[in-house]
């Protein structure tokens, strides 16, 4: 069995992780100022807006791994854009939950659809929902590939589209906190949300790496059992949806 | 801009840690079962890279025990025809 390349390094970033987000925890709760308007509950910010970045960021690389699989054909760029949207949603509906919790806090209301951030985040996170039944549906490997990649492209396309879109809307209530001058944060504040950025950065890595080395693994043994059984060319065991 | 968004004043802060508490606690959950179901998925696979290998270990051994068993045909047949031949 060839070694697992997902696996190295991994344990490093683990704790590189663990350190980060520690560091943030701290920064966010003994040294970020209370915001005046909000107050406490403003420290939600460092939680929901790292993770609804790194879910968008996730959206794209997951689109620029699926242009590697359609440039290569190599099958395992297709696995690493189905993890990175994996672990994009589960970051990305970690985000809509805190920051529902938050307008619950700081708007009196769980949800409000006249909000262009809410509901165009919204429609992302739903649109990437669909990729994975999309996925499962094919139970040719080859088309599963070719068509989740052709999926994760155009909707990977459609994030950029739509935040510029957002953000040239005029009528919104989500406060805009970050732009390319800096933003309107105060020095504390920005420092926390940056290493509360950068721990979440690495937890999407480390998760992602971890993921791969399971879906790495399982592969082989899936490989090793037909090559055992001497059906070398038959179809793959179980749900033949997993990448590989 | 709707009544509806109008600045609400900060909440003191025993409600507001109630909010705060829970956004962290909803996160910090969600990770940890995506951790919990990736480690059963592990467990699972060396589970099943255990069967295989055992089953492996049979199959090696059953063609082990199969050229064996052929070397001694082989053996027997050869030990025949000289026979034949003496008897010749």
């Amino acid at each position: 069995m060839r070694s697992n390349t997902y696996g190295k390094g991994l344990p490093g970033l683990a704790l590189a992780t663990v350190i980060t987000l520690c560091a943030a925890l701290a920064l966010t709760f003994f040294y970020a100022p209370l915001d005046a308007n909000q107050g406490f509950v403003q420290k939600i910010f460092y939680i929901h807006v790292p993770l609804a970045i790194i879910a968008l960021c996730g959206f794209i690389a997951a689109a620029v791994m699926a242009i590697m699989y359609l440039r290569t054909g190599d099958r395992k760029w297709d696995m690493r854009s189905y993890v990175a949207i994996h672990m994009a949603l589960i970051f990305g509906i970690g985000g809509l939950i805190a920051g529902s919790i938050w307008a619950k806090a700081s708007w009196g209301h769980w949800w409000v659809w006249q909000e262009p951030t809410l509901v165009s985040y919204l429609i992302v996170l739903l649109l990437f929902c669909t990729y994975q039944p999309l996925r499962f549906s094919i139970e040719d490997p080859e088309r599963q590939s070719l068509y989740a990649s052709v999926f994760a492209i155009v909707a990977g396309a459609f994030v950029p589209l739509n935040f510029l879109a957002v953000r040239l809307a005029t009528a919104y209530v989500h406060p805009r906190v970050l732009n390319l001058e800096g933003g309107a944060l105060p020095g504390p504040m920005k420092l926390t949300f940056y290493v509360s950025l950068l721990g979440f950065a690495l937890l999407y890595v480390t998760l992602w790496k971890f993921e791969m080395v399971s879906k790495d693994a399982r592969s082989q043994v899936r490989r090793l059992r037909r090559a055992l059984l001497g059906d070398d060319a038959g179809r793959p065991y179980g749900r033949s949806a997993a990448p590989l | 801009m709707s009544p509806l968004f109008a600045i609400t004043p900060a909440l003191p802060l025993g409600k507001a840690g109630k909010f705060v508490a829970a956004a962290y606690i909803v996160v910090f959950v969600i990770l940890l079962v995506y951790v919990g179901i990736m480690a059963l998925r592990s467990q699972r696979t060396q589970r099943e890279l255990d069967q295989l290998r055992r089953d492996v270990d049979a199959v090696k051994a059953a063609r082990e025990l199969d050229e064996e068993e052929r070397e001694r045909a082989g053996e027997t047949l050869d030990g025949r025809g000289e026979r034949s031949e003496q008897i010749v």
